[in-house]
C-alpha cells in the first residue's frame, strides 16, 4: 500500500480497485445498528482544514470515527494558523502530538505534498487549491461502479470549470487508470489546451455539451463559481447555464442508463437544474454516503489496518 | 599594496603565461617574469578571465538584511569571480532617490569586495505611476546609468516611452522586467502541461514576449537604449532577433537558471524552484542557449535573489520568487557553453561592463589594465552545498548538484578578494 494519498495518479489499477473493494465492505457497516469497527483503535487522525469545507471534514471525521480512531479537528480559524504559524510549524506540532494520519484541505496547490515532507504519518489530500482531491475521485468511481457495474469502457463527461477544478484533475487521472474514457466539456476558457497531455493522453475535450450527451454513461457536473464571469471566463451566468448547464431536455438526451453526478455543493440553476439534481438519475446523495465508505477504506489501508 | 605574480596562467584560454599584478594594475604579461618581491601564485592549469560583471543582483539592503546585505552579497559575488555587480532597486525603501542609491553605493565601497553599482528605480516606489528622479540619481555619487523597476514591469506604454526618452540626456538605459501584468495575475509557474497538471496558475510566455515586442518598437521609435532582463522564452529570442536585425539598440540577458533548469522542477512543489520569470520548457532552454551562443542574447546575468528560509519553506503559492546565483553562475556557464573562454568573457564580463558603462571592468588582463580579474580552475568539480555558500540565504536550486569549475582567486584593482577559493575578508 502507498504511504500517502496525494494524487489520483498515485494509484495504480490494482490499488485503486483494492480501495473500492474495501470501501464496499466498509459500506456494510453503515447499514448496521452499531456503525463502528475497532480497526484503528488507538490511532490518531488529524483533520487539518485551512478552508471551510464542512461536508468533506465531517465525511472524513465520520470515516475515522467508524474505524474507532481518535480524531482531532484542526481548523485554520481559532487556531495558531490565524496568528500566522507556518504550515511547516503546524506540521511539526502535529508530528509531536503523534498524528498517524493527517487529512489536509488547503487553498494552495501542492500543500499536501509539502506537508508529506514534514510529517512521518500518512497524508491524505482532501483538496489542495486547484490541484487534486483524490478521495472525491475514488468516491465518484465507487458510485459509478455501484450504479453501472463497471468502470472499464465507461464514457464519462466531466462538464464545467476544469481549469480550476481539483475534482476534475483527480477524476481524469483515476478514471483513466481504471479504463474509463473521460471527455472534458466546457467553454475553451475553462479547459487548458494541454490537459490531455498533462494528465492522461486518452482524455477527450469537447466544447459542445449536446454533442457528448447521447454517448455518455456518466455526466459529472462541476461547480462553477459565479465570480468566474467577472474574470471574463464567460459572459454571464445565464449564458453559461444555456450552453453548459444540465437541464431536463438535455438530460433526456442521455442514454436510458446514464447517471448524473455532482461533487457538491451545487449551484442549482447554474450548472444543474433542480429537475436534474432531484431526478432518479442523480447520484448526488449516494455520493455523499459513498464518501464515508471510501474514506474509511483509504484510512484503513493507509494506516495498515489490514496488517494489525 | 602587495604585488602578485600569477605563474603559468592561461589568459582567456590562450597559452600559459605569467601575470604581474602591482599597484592595482596588470603591470606585466609574459613568460618567466621575475617575482621581484611579489607573492607568487602557481596558476598552472588555471584560466584568467576579466573579472565578471553582473548586471542583475539583488543585495536586499536596505530592508531585508536578514536575507542578504551589501557585504554578504559582495562576498558571494567575489567568490563567484565577480568584480562588479549592479544592485537592483527593489529594496525597502526602494532605490528611487539619490539618497538610497548613494547609501547602497557607499555600503559597497565599505565592503570593498566588488564594485557595487546601484540601479535606480524607473518609477516612484516601483509603482509604475510616475517617474522617479532619474536625473538626480544619475548626478549622485552613485552615478546611476541603469534604471529598472525589476520585479515589476513598467507596463504603462506611455510611461515606458517617457522613461526611454528621458534617460538619453545622461546616456542611461532602461532595464525592463518584461511581464504584462494583466496576463500574469496570480501566476505561479510557466503556463503549460506541467502547470495544468499541478494546478498552479500559469505565467504564459506571451506575457513576456508581448512586452518585449512593444518595448523594442518604442526604443526604435525614440532611438533609446533598452535592456531586457532575464529573457526566458524561445519566442522572446525571436522578437529580439528581429529587433536587432532592424538595428534597434536593445541588449538582453539570460540567467543561469533559465539556461539549465525547466518547469518540471516544480513537480516537487518545492518553492526553491519558484522564480520570476518562471522556469520554462526544454525547448525554451535550447533556444536560450543557442541565442547566447549566437549573440541575440548579449549577456548572462544572475538575478541573484536571496530569500529568508521562511519565505521559501512554505506552500508554493505563498513563497517569494527568486534564486541565488552569484556563486554558481560561472560553473553553469561552463556547463552550458563548455570551455569557450572568449565567449564566457564576452557574455559575463566585457559586454555587461560595456552595457553598464563600468570603467575599468570587462577588460582582458593586459599591461596597464586595472587588475580586475578572476582565476578559474576548469578541471575542478564541486558539489553545491547550500550551507557553504557565502550568501546569507540558502535558496539555491543547485543543492547537491555537481558542477564544473571553481573560482580560485579574484582580484579587485590588484587586491585579492578571494585567494585559494576563500574570501579574503
Amino acid at each position: 500500500m502507498i504511504r500517502h494519498l496525494l494524487s489520483g495518479g498515485d494509484l495504480d489499477a490494482a490499488t485503486a480497485t483494492q480501495i473500492l473493494d474495501t470501501a464496499a465492505e466498509m459500506a456494510t457497516v453503515a447499514g448496521r445498528e452499531v456503525k463502528k469497527l475497532p480497526a484503528l483503535r488507538g490511532r490518531t487522525v488529524v483533520n487539518l482544514f485551512y478552508e471551510d469545507s464542512t461536508r468533506t471534514r465531517i465525511s472524513f471525521e465520520a470515516a475515522a470515527k467508524r474505524l474507532s480512531a481518535d480524531v482531532i479537528n484542526f481548523s485554520a480559524k481559532g487556531s495558531s494558523v490565524a496568528k500566522g504559524e507556518s504550515l511547516k510549524d503546524t506540521a511539526l506540532t502535529l508530528q509531536a502530538m503523534g498524528a498517524d494520519a493527517v487529512v489536509v484541505r488547503h487553498p494552495a496547490s501542492g500543500a499536501a505534498h509539502r506537508l508529506a515532507n514534514w510529517v512521518d504519518g500518512s497524508v491524505v489530500n482532501a483538496g489542495d487549491g486547484t490541484h487534486e482531491h483524490p478521495t472525491q475521485a475514488l468516491l465518484d468511481a465507487y458510485t459509478m461502479r455501484a450504479r453501472l457495474g463497471r468502470l472499464a469502457g465507461l464514457s464519462v463527461a466531466v462538464v464545467g470549470d476544469v481549469l480550476h477544478s481539483r475534482v476534475a484533475r483527480s477524476n481524469v487521472l483515476l478514471l483513466s487508470t481504471l479504463g474509463a474514457k473521460v471527455t472534458l466539456v466546457g467553454p475553451p476558457t475553462l479547459i487548458p489546451v494541454d490537459i490531455a497531455q498533462a494528465l492522461a493522453p486518452g482524455t477527450g475535450v469537447c466544447y459542445d455539451l449536446d454533442t457528448v450527451l447521447p454517448t455518455s454513461d456518466v455526466v459529472m457536473m462541476l461547480r462553477v463559481q459565479r465570480e468566474r464571469m467577472n474574470d471574463s471566463y464567460f459572459p454571464s451566468a445565464r449564458e453559461y447555464a444555456r450552453r453548459y448547464g444540465l437541464d431536463g431536455p438535455r438530460m433526456r438526451r442521455l442514454p436510458e442508463h446514464a447517471i448524473v453526478m455532482h461533487p457538491g455543493p451545487m449551484n442549482r440553476g447554474m450548472e444543474i437544474t433542480p429537475e436534474v439534481a432531484d431526478s432518479p438519475r442523480s447520484t448526488i446523495v449516494e455520493q455523499v454516503a459513498n464518501g464515508v465508505s471510501v474514506r474509511m477504506a483509504v484510512l484503513y489501508l493507509l494506516l495498515g489496518g489490514n496488517n494489525s | 599594496m602587495t604585488a602578485y605574480l600569477v605563474k603559468g596562467v592561461s589568459v582567456v584560454g590562450a597559452a600559459p603565461t605569467d601575470l604581474l599584478i602591482r599597484d592595482g594594475v596588470v603591470a606585466e604579461v609574459g613568460a618567466d617574469l621575475a617575482a621581484d618581491g611579489a607573492t607568487v601564485l602557481d596558476a598552472t592549469g588555471l584560466v584568467a578571465l576579466p573579472g565578471l560583471v553582473d548586471l542583475h543582483t539583488h543585495l536586499r539592503e536596505p530592508g531585508r538584511e536578514d536575507a542578504e546585505t551589501v557585504e554578504s552579497g559582495s562576498r558571494a559575488a567575489a567568490l563567484g569571480g565577480y568584480t562588479a555587480v549592479c544592485a537592483m532597486a527593489n529594496t525597502s525603501p526602494v532605490a528611487d532617490t539619490a539618497g538610497v542609491v548613494e547609501q547602497v553605493w557607499r555600503l559597497g565601497r565599505e565592503a570593498g569586495l566588488v564594485d557595487v553599482q546601484p540601479i535606480g528605480a524607473v518609477t516612484v516606489g516601483l509603482a509604475g505611476e510616475r517617474l522617479a528622479e532619474l536625473g538626480a540619481m544619475a548626478d549622485s555619487a552613485a552615478r546611476v546609468r541603469i534604471f529598472s523597476d525589476d520585479g515589476h514591469c513598467v507596463a504603462d506604454p506611455k510611461l515606458m516611452r517617457r522613461a526611454l526618452e528621458y534617460v538619453k540626456a545622461f546616456d542611461g538605459i532602461i532595464a525592463q522586467h518584461a511581464e504584462e501584468p494583466r496576463l500574469t495575475e496570480g501566476a505561479q509557474m510557466h503556463e503549460g502541461e506541467v502547470s495544468t497538471r499541478l494546478g498552479l496558475t500559469g505565467w504564459p510566455a506571451v506575457a513576456e514576449e508581448a512586452i518585449i515586442a512593444r518595448d523594442v518598437l518604442l526604443a526604435e521609435h525614440v532611438g533609446s537604449r533598452l535592456h531586457v532582463c532575464h529573457v526566458s522564452t524561445a519566442g522572446s529570442v525571436e522578437v529580439l532577433r528581429h529587433a536587432k536585425a532592424r538595428g534597434v539598440r536593445v541588449t538582453a540577458e539570460v540567467t543561469p537558471h533559465h539556461l539549465l533548469l525547466t518547469d518540471e522542477r516544480a513537480e516537487t512543489y518545492d518553492p526553491v524552484y519558484k522564480v520570476n520569470p518562471p522556469l520554462r520548457t526544454g525547448a525554451d532552454v535550447a533556444a536560450l542557449r543557442a541565442a547566447l551562443a549566437d549573440g541575440v542574447i548579449d549577456i548572462i546575468a544572475t538575478d541573484h535573489a536571496p530569500h529568508a528560509v521562511e519565505d521559501k519553506e512554505c506552500e508554493w503559492a505563498y513563497a517569494r520568487p527568486g534564486m541565488l546565483g552569484l556563486e554558481t553562475a560561472l560553473s553553469i556557464a561552463l556547463d552550458v557553453l563548455g570551455p569557450e573562454w572568449d565567449l564566457i568573457a564576452e557574455r559575463m564580463s566585457r559586454t555587461p561592463a560595456r552595457i553598464a558603462g563600468l570603467e575599468g571592468h570587462g577588460l582582458d588582463p593586459a599591461p596597464g589594465v586595472p587588475a580586475n580579474l578572476t582565476l578559474v580552475d576548469p578541471a575542478a568539480r564541486r558539489v553545491i552545498e547550500p550551507a557553504e555558500l557565502a550568501s546569507r540565504s540558502r535558496n539555491t536550486p543547485y543543492a547537491r548538484m555537481t558542477l564544473p569549475g571553481r573560482i580560485v582567486a579574484t582580484f579587485l584593482r590588484g587586491e585579492p578578494t578571494v585567494l585559494d577559493g576563500k574570501a579574503v575578508k
